[in-house]
C-alpha cells in the first residue's frame, strides 16, 4: 500500500471526529477499526454534553442519533439499608437544543463513521492494529494484522488502555491508580414505562448517580441513565482502591448487590437484559498525557487520558470529540508545512490548552483527590442517613426536639478535625 | 444473575486462540490473583488439579481491567484479531 496522509487507530468519538475533519479538508485519511463497525467495541455510561461541542461541528449535532434529552438530574446517597435522594429538574433543561443527551455508542459511532465516509474518508472495519512502524525513532505508520500501512501521521484513538501511546513511548502501562473499570447492563423497558417510572415527559430523560454503601470505602459509584427504549445501569470502581478493598469481593458481585438495592430494583423491575458490557475509564483527572504527541503521532480522547470525574458530573465524550477536532486542525497545519515532526505537532497541545478540554481539566484537577477520600462513600453517606433516620422516626416514649437530634448528629459525626479537613478538601471539586 | 448468564445475551465472534496469554511461571508465585476478582465476566479461575490460572477468553468483554490490575505483568494481553471478540449492539 502506498503512503497515505493520516491513519487513525480506533473508530471511537475522537478518532472518527478527527477523520471527519481531515476528510472535510481533503486530506487522505484511513480509520482502522477492529470491530465489525465503528461503535461495536465502544461503551459509555452515559450522557454527552453538547453545548461545548456546538462551535466545533455545528452541522453534525441536530441529525445525530441521540437517546433522550436529560431534563432530570438525580443523586442518591446510600447508607446500609437507607438512602437520601436529591432530584432536580428545570425548564432550562427543556430548552432546545438541549444541553445534554443520553447516548448509546454502538449506534452513535456507527452513524458518525458513515459521516466520515460521506466526506470521503475511509473506514475499514475488522482491522486490528498491533504495532506502530518506527523509523529512526519516528512513527511512520502502523502494522495491522500483518499488513504495513505507511502514513505521514498516526492518530492514536485506541481508547483508555491505549497500547499505541504505550508503544510510542508516551507513557508506561496504565497504572491501577489511573483507571477505573465500569460494568454496565442495558435493560430493555417500554418507553412509556420509562417515562412513567422516572416521571418524564415523552422524549425526556433522567441521569441518576448513586454513591455510598454500594461501594463502601471504595472510589466508585453507580449510574442509571434512561435511553429511548432501554436503561443503562452501571457501576464504576477505581481499580487501585478496589484491589485494596476488604473483604476481597468480585466486581460482578458488587454490581449484583447494587442491582438488588431497593432504590434500583424497583426502577429496573420487569426489564429484560439486552446487553452486558465492561470498559475502562481513564481516571486521569489529575493527569492527562503530559505530551500527547510525538514525531509522526498524535494521541486523542481516552487514549490521551482526557476524561474528568467532577463528582456529580462525569465527562469524557466531549473531550474526545474536541480533541479529535483539534488534532485534525494540527494535522492540517502540519500538512501545509510538510512537516509532521513533534515540534509541529506540538500545536495540538497548545490548541488543547486553549480549548475547554484542558481548561476544564485544570479547573477540576484536584477533584479526584477529594472524591477518592474513602469517607465519601463510607462514613458520610452512612452518617447522613443515620441522622435522617432518627429525625423521621417516632418510637416509644417522647420524641426529642428536631434541633436536638440534628445537633447531636452533628456533634457525633461532624465536629472533629478530620471533617474540617475533608470540608476544605471539598472546595477543590 | 451470574456473569455467565449475562454474557450469554451478548454477541461474540470467537477466534480459535486466546488473545490473552497467561505466564504461569509468574502466576505460580502470585498470592494476590487480582485477575480472579476484577474480571467483570468472572472469566478467570484456578484449575484445581494443575494450580494454573485459566481464562475463558471466549466471553471476554475486552475491558483490559485484568491487564491494569495484574501487578506482575503476567498477562500478555492483546485485543482479539480484527472482526473477532465481543460485538456490542448497544454500547
Amino acid at each position: 500500500m502506498e503512503r497515505i496522509d493520516a491513519v487513525v487507530v480506533g473508530g471511537g468519538l475522537a478518532g472518527l471526529t478527527c477523520a471527519y475533519c481531515l476528510a472535510q479538508e481533503g486530506i487522505q485519511v484511513l480509520v482502522l477499526e477492529r470491530g465489525d463497525h465503528p461503535g461495536s467495541k465502544n461503551v459509555t455510561g452515559g450522557r454527552i454534553y453538547l453545548l461545548p461541542l456546538r462551535p466545533y461541528l455545528p452541522e453534525l449535532w441536530d441529525a445525530a442519533p441521540l437517546e433522550r434529552a436529560v431534563t432530570k438530574e438525580v443523586i442518591t446517597m446510600l447508607g446500609q439499608g437507607s438512602s437520601l435522594t436529591l432530584q432536580f429538574t428545570s425548564d432550562k433543561f427543556r430548552e432546545m437544543p438541549a444541553h445534554s443527551y443520553t447516548i448509546l455508542r454502538s449506534r452513535f459511532d456507527k452513524w458518525l463513521g458513515e459521516r466520515v465516509v460521506e466526506k470521503g474518508g475511509f473506514v475499514i472495519p475488522q482491522r486490528r492494529v498491533i504495532d506502530l512502524m518506527k523509523d529512526d525513532g519516528r512513527i511512520v505508520g502502523v502494522i495491522s494484522d500483518g499488513e504495513e500501512i505507511r502514513a505521514d501521521v498516526v492518530i492514536a484513538a485506541d481508547g483508555a488502555l491505549s497500547l499505541m501511546a504505550e508503544q510510542a513511548g508516551l507513557r508506561g502501562p496504565l497504572a491501577p491508580r489511573h483507571a477505573a473499570v465500569a460494568l454496565k447492563e442495558v435493560i430493555r423497558l417500554a418507553p412509556e414505562v420509562i417515562e412513567e417510572r422516572f416521571g418524564l415527559n415523552p422524549g425526556e430523560g433522567a441521569a441518576h448517580l448513586l454513591f455510598g454503601a454500594i461501594t463502601p470505602g471504595l472510589f466508585g459509584g453507580g449510574f442509571l441513565y434512561t435511553n429511548r427504549e432501554t436503561l443503562s445501569l452501571g457501576l464504576v470502581l477505581g481499580i487501585e482502591s478496589f484491589l485494596e478493598s476488604k473483604p476481597p469481593l468480585e466486581t460482578h458481585r458488587i454490581f449484583e448487590a447494587f442491582k438488588e438495592r431497593q432504590e434500583i430494583a424497583h426502577l429496573i423491575k420487569g426489564g429484560e437484559l439486552a446487553e452486558y458490557s465492561a470498559h475502562l475509564i481513564p481516571e486521569g483527572g489529575t493527569r492527562p498525557l503530559p505530551k500527547p504527541y510525538g514525531d509522526g503521532i498524535v494521541v486523542v480522547g481516552d487514549a490521551a487520558g482526557l476524561a474528568l470525574n467532577m463528582g456529580i458530573l462525569v465527562r469524557g465524550m466531549e473531550f474526545a470529540i474536541a480533541s479529535g477536532y483539534l488534532a485534525a486542525q494540527t494535522v492540517k497545519k502540519a500538512k501545509e508545512k510538510g512537516d509532521f515532526s513533534a515540534s509541529t505537532l506540538a500545536l495540538y497541545q497548545t490548541l488543547l490548552k486553549e480549548s475547554f478540554v484542558l481548561k476544564d481539566m485544570e479547573t477540576f484537577r484536584h477533584s479526584l483527590e477529594a472524591l477518592e477520600n474513602p469517607r465519601m462513600t463510607d462514613f458520610y453517606p452512612q452518617w447522613a442517613c443515620k441522622v435522617l433516620e432518627q429525625l423521621f422516626w417516632i418510637g416509644e416514649g417522647p420524641k426529642e426536639r428536631i434541633s436536638s437530634t440534628l445537633w447531636k448528629g452533628a456533634r457525633q459525626g461532624l465536629l472533629n478535625f478530620q471533617v474540617l479537613k475533608d470540608l476544605l478538601m471539598l472546595r477543590r471539586i | 444473575m451470574d456473569p455467565a448468564s449475562k454474557l450469554s445475551v451478548d454477541i461474540f465472534k470467537n477466534d480459535q486462540e486466546s488473545h490473552i496469554v497467561i505466564r504461569q511461571e509468574i502466576c505460580h508465585r502470585c498470592e494476590l490473583k487480582a485477575c480472579l476478582r476484577i474480571c467483570p465476566g468472572g472469566l478467570y479461575s484456578v484449575n484445581k488439579e494443575t494450580g494454573e490460572v485459566v481464562i475463558e477468553y471466549k466471553g471476554c468483554l475486552e475491558c483490559g481491567s485484568c491487564r491494569v490490575a495484574c501487578p506482575f505483568g503476567a498477562l500478555v494481553w492483546s485485543y482479539p484479531r480484527g472482526g473477532f471478540g465481543v460485538q456490542y449492539r448497544h454500547g
